[in-house]
Order: structure tokens, then C-alpha cells, then sequence
């Protein structure tokens, strides 16, 4: 039985990895789960330089699912690379460094700190989380800005890069086409989709930030569309993620054409979340006699 | 080390208006310390996320957890419903307790606020210093502060003044004339907002319970954080996580 599967000319051990902003760097979940199992590992996005994140609260739950406004804090590229690699160094299995910035400059800052670590197999360029009001998603929501920093990373990095691309657009198919035009090697959807709670009791927004990320499985209807309709749109390998919590799901991504997918909120849920999709995608496999994951990908047309 | 695992429920009664007192028995109980929480897991998957729920009693002979919740919401109200004999999931044990050593030998107040009184019942036990314990309390009801009897002089407060000092604990203590040469408190914000200037003027340590909305209560998605005066070792900002960095901090350290 194979379950590896490539990425822009990276092998995977197997199709699942994390969704980046819910494993950390894999240190917190280390005490839940052997991460030497795992496809790859994807960080939390990493700036140039460190940042704060937002105000709390930063989460709520909602209806199968839950709003994060966390505002990407982070180390910086710089703790990162003294902290965070060596750290997933240890274990056999792949990195994938999610990068952020405010600027196109702090993306290229970024990528650039991470050309000579060979240890980092992809990156993956957040322009999408909806938290933080400059960069990120001002480049994942229109065609031509998205196909100008994916222009511009692609000439930069030594890695392959994975472009994460927002849900929150009109046309997904129009915004992976562009970033294929502009040299991606992969893409990754969904992030997550901007919802809003209110504390009826209180009267006031239930994050500070007013708007939040929505994750879990309440949304992984529309993110299997959104990655059908991507991955239909394009030749490069897709990503697919959205509410992933058991092998069944994944299946479901890779039938609608994902060549690897990730489990994001559902770690929170349960923190062994990943290890049982990776067995369930396996016995997937045995009860339907599938010798090869790949035979799966994009096989429901 | 941490995990997630099942739990029995071993007893559960309503010990004041949607105040419940749940004993669980847990493998858990072994390494639980006064000030650690434990996230509870609704059943209904509409409600996803573990309940963090702080420990209120340990049992580790008998392999029990003690907590002690208000019905919050839909999660906490479920629990309610749950009877002897069944089973929960949940994650633990979380967060650092309370600094035991601090306190060794010194006059230390206890001090718990509503919600936050049933952690400090924990450490009442297992604290070995010269205990005040100041619970304050909205009404009548004084839930938990007859088991406190024994661990050091008890000193209610409440607002509506039915029962001791009529106020808070930071007026029970001045009615009282007590002194203190360290501070343990868990309570809603506007306690831990006084006990932290109170703590300042005089002079002393004041180490506080603190509580946010959480999602993974591990570490990892940085929901739950706190604004620090140093900079925190994780994210080289400002900001702890209050899951894994506290709950319990220095009120010096936390800008609250």
C-alpha cells in the first residue's frame, strides 16, 4: 500500500500534515503525537520581525466550529530559525515554513533567512488570514496582487512555495489560475472564512477584533468545493484543508482533488487528530482495496 | 505529561444555584497540583472545544479529580446533566499551580472570588504556611467555605452583606485588620485588578489565577494570552500564554 505523495518534487510519507497557526511548531503537540508519523509539519506563520497579534479575546466557539482572531503573532523569522527548526530537525518527517508579512519586502526578508536551511523542505506563503489589517489577505483577494508577490517570492526562494489562498473571494478558480501564471509550485485552501459572533448577553463582539477566522468542521462543505474547483483549475498540486477530523474527510479533499491535505482546528479538539487520519486514511484504503493514495487524487469528477 | 483521555464520573450535586461539584475519576489525579486545570469535552459536536475548568480537590489514592463550574453556557450546562457512572473526555492536566515553596512558612491570604474560590481549596490543603482564607461571595449562599475550616482562619465577604463583611475580600481583610507577607487569588478580573494594587502598596507577592477564552489549552494556538511587562519566551513579544505560561502568574508580571 503507498499513501506517499508528492509536492512540487518533495515525498511526503504520507498525504497529511497540519494546518499552520494550529500545531504551533509541533513542540506543545510532541507530547501528544510522534511527529516522525506525520506527512509534514506546517509552522504558524513567521515574520520578519516579531508580532504581537491581536487583543483578546481571540477565539470563540461557534456552531461545529470556531472564530480565531489571533493576528499571526510570532517569534520572527530570526527566534524561529535559532528555536523552531533544530527543534523539527529531530524528527523524520517534512517542514513546511508558513511565511507572513506586512509588506512584500517582509515576505522576501522571510524567505530569504530560510534559502540556506536545507532542512526546510517548501514554504508556504500566507495571503490569506483575514485577522490582521495590513499584508496577508490585501494580496490573497485580487488576481493581479497575488500574481505580483507570488512573482516576486517565486524569484527569491530556494523552496518550492505553496501559495494559501483565501476563501473569502468571488472567483477561487480565477485567484489559482494566477497564481500558477506567476510560478507557484503548489497551492493550499482553504484559510479560514471571516465570520463575526456577538455576545448577545453582553451586547459586544465576542472577539476583540470584531471579525474572526472561521475553522472546524462546519466548513469543510465549502472548503471540498473550493478545493475541487482549484485543483480543476490548475496543474499544480494542491493543498486541501477545511474542518479535516477523521481519514473519511481527507478522503473527501483528495477525491475532489487534493494531493495532500491538513488538519487545522480539530487539534485543538482532539490532539491526537492527525494520527487517527492517517489511520483512517489507510483503512480507507484496505476496506476499498486502493494500493495507491495517488490513484485517489481528483478521482471524482 | 499531558493527554487526553476518559474520565468516570464518580458523583456530581448542585451545591448553589448552577454552581455544580463533579468528582471524576482519573488516572489524572496523580499529577495534579493545586492551580492546574483541566479542559472538559462536551459530548454535542456542535460544542467542540474543551471547557477549561479549574481543579478544585485531589483525591490521588482514589484516582480523583474534583472540579467545581458555573453553567456558563452549552458546554458547562451539559456537564450539569452528566450522573454517576459516566463518562467524560477530558484534557489535562494544564497550565502551572500555584508556587508552593513561596509560601512555606510565611502568612499567606487565600484568597477566592464567586467562580474562582474552588482552586484555592486545593491549595488551602496543600499550602503549609500560615493561612487567612478570604472568600467573597454575591449572597448568602457560601458554597465550599465550610470545607475550608481546619486548613486556616476562614473570613467571608459578600456584596449583599448577609454574611460576613459586607464588600469584597479586599474589605474583609481590612475589617479584619489581617496581614499578609504573600498572596495566592483566583477570582473575576476586578478582584485580581485590587489584590494586585493592594499587593503593590504593601509591599508584597501577590501570585493571581488568570482566565481567557481558550481553544487548545496546550500552547499552540496562542489564544489565551496575557499582556507582560518582560518579554514572554515564546513569542519574544509581550504577551504570555495563560494556558501554558500560567494560569497562575506574579501580579507584577501581567498587566491586567
Amino acid at each position: 500500500m503507498n499513501t506517499q505523495v508528492n509536492i512540487a518534487g518533495v515525498t511526503l510519507k504520507n498525504p497529511v500534515m497540519t494546518g499552520s497557526g494550529t500545531f504551533g511548531s509541533g513542540m506543545e503537540y510532541s507530547e501528544f503525537v510522534d511527529l516522525n508519523r506525520l506527512g509534514a509539519v506546517v509552522t504558524k506563520g513567521v515574520a520578519n520581525v516579531p508580532w504581537p497579534g491581536n487583543p483578546t479575546p481571540r477565539v470563540a466557539e461557534v456552531y461545529g466550529g470556531m472564530l480565531n482572531a489571533i493576528g499571526l503573532q510570532n517569534p520572527g523569522i530570526d527566534v524561529f530559525m535559532e528555536r523552531d527548526i533544530p527543534f523539527l530537525k529531530q524528527y523524520d518527517t517534512k517542514i513546511i515554513v508558513n511565511v507572513c508579512g506586512k509588506t512584500e519586502e517582509d515576505y522576501l526578508e522571510v524567505v530569504e533567512k530560510l534559502a540556506d536551511e536545507s532542512a526546510v523542505s517548501l514554504l508556504e506563503i500566507n495571503v490569506s488570514c483575514p485577522n490582521v489589517k495590513e499584508g496577508a489577505i490585501a494580496f490573497g483577494q485580487k488576481a493581479d496582487a497575488l500574481y505580483h508577490i507570488t512573482e516576486r517570492i517565486k524569484k527569491k526562494a530556494r523552496q518550492p512555495i505553496i501559495m494559501k489562498l483565501s476563501p473569502n473571494v468571488t472567483d477561487i478558480a480565477e485567484m489559482a489560475r494566477a497564481a500558477e501564471a506567476a510560478g507557484a509550485d503548489a497551492l493550499s485552501l482553504i484559510n479560514t472564512i471571516t465570520g463575526m459572533k456577538i455576545d448577545i448577553h453582553r451586547r459586544c463582539f465576542a472577539l476583540a477584533n470584531r471579525t474572526g477566522g472561521m475553522s472546524g468542521p462546519a466548513i469543510k462543505p465549502v472548503a471540498v468545493r473550493m478545493v475541487y474547483q482549484a485543483s480543476h483549475a490548475v496543474r499544480i498540486p494542491v493543498i486541501g484543508m477545511g474542518g479535516i477530523a477523521t481519514g473519511e474527510d481527507a478522503i473527501e479533499f483528495i477525491l475532489a482533488g487534493a494531493t495532500a491535505v491538513s488538519v487545522g482546528a480539530m487539534n485543538f479538539v482532539d490532539p491526537y487528530s492527525t494520527i487517527k487520519v492517517i489511520q483512517g486514511i489507510e483503512d480507507y484504503m484496505r476496506a476499498y482495496n486502493v494500493e495507491d493514495i495517488t490513484d485517489l487524487i481528483g478521482a471524482v469528477v | 505529561m499531558k493527554e487526553k483521555s476518559k474520565a468516570m464520573v464518580l458523583s456530581q450535586q448542585e451545591i448553589a444555584p448552577r454552581i455544580y461539584d463533579l468528582w471524576l475519576e482519573t488516572a489524572l489525579a496523580a499529577q495534579a497540583k493545586p492551580g492546574q486545570f483541566i479542559g472538559v469535552y462536551p459530548k454535542n459536536a456542535a460544542t467542540l472545544l474543551p471547557r477549561p475548568i479549574s481543579i478544585c480537590e485531589v483525591n490521588a489514592k482514589r484516582n480523583a479529580l474534583r472540579i467545581v463550574y458555573r453553567i456558563a453556557g452549552q458546554g458547562t450546562a451539559e456537564f450539569s446533566a452528566l450522573k454517576e457512572n459516566d463518562h467524560v473526555d477530558i484534557l489535562g492536566t494544564l497550565g502551572n499551580g500555584f508556587p508552593l515553596e513561596t509560601g512555606k512558612g510565611r502568612r499567606c491570604f487565600l484568597m477566592g472570588g464567586g467562580i474562582g474560590i474552588p482552586p484555592i481549596l486545593q491549595l488551602a490543603k496543600e499550602l503549609e504556611g500560615d493561612k487567612s482564607i478570604i472568600l467573597g461571595y454575591r449572597d448568602d449562599n457560601l458554597f465550599l467555605a465550610e470545607e475550608f475550616a481546619g486548613y486556616g482562619q476562614v473570613y467571608a465577604a459578600t456584596e449583599d452583606g448577609s454574611r460576613g463583611t459586607k464588600g469584597n475580600v479586599l474589605d474583609a481583610i481590612a475589617e479584619n485588620a489581617l496581614e499578609a507577607d504573600i498572596i495566592y487569588a483566583c477570582g473575576p478580573m476586578p478582584m485580581l485588578r485590587a489584590i494586585k494594587r493592594y499587593a503593590a502598596e504593601h509591599g508584597i507577592k501577590a501570585y493571581i489565577s488568570l482566565e481567557e477564552h481558550m481553544a487548545c489549552g496546550v500552547g499552540a494556538c496562542l489564544g489565551c494570552v496575557v499582556k507582560t511587562r518582560e518579554v514572554d519566551a515564546h513569542s519574544h513579544v509581550h504577551n504570555a500564554r495563560i494556558c501554558t505560561d500560567g494560569p497562575v502568574f506574579d501580579a507584577e508580571e501581567v498587566e491586567i
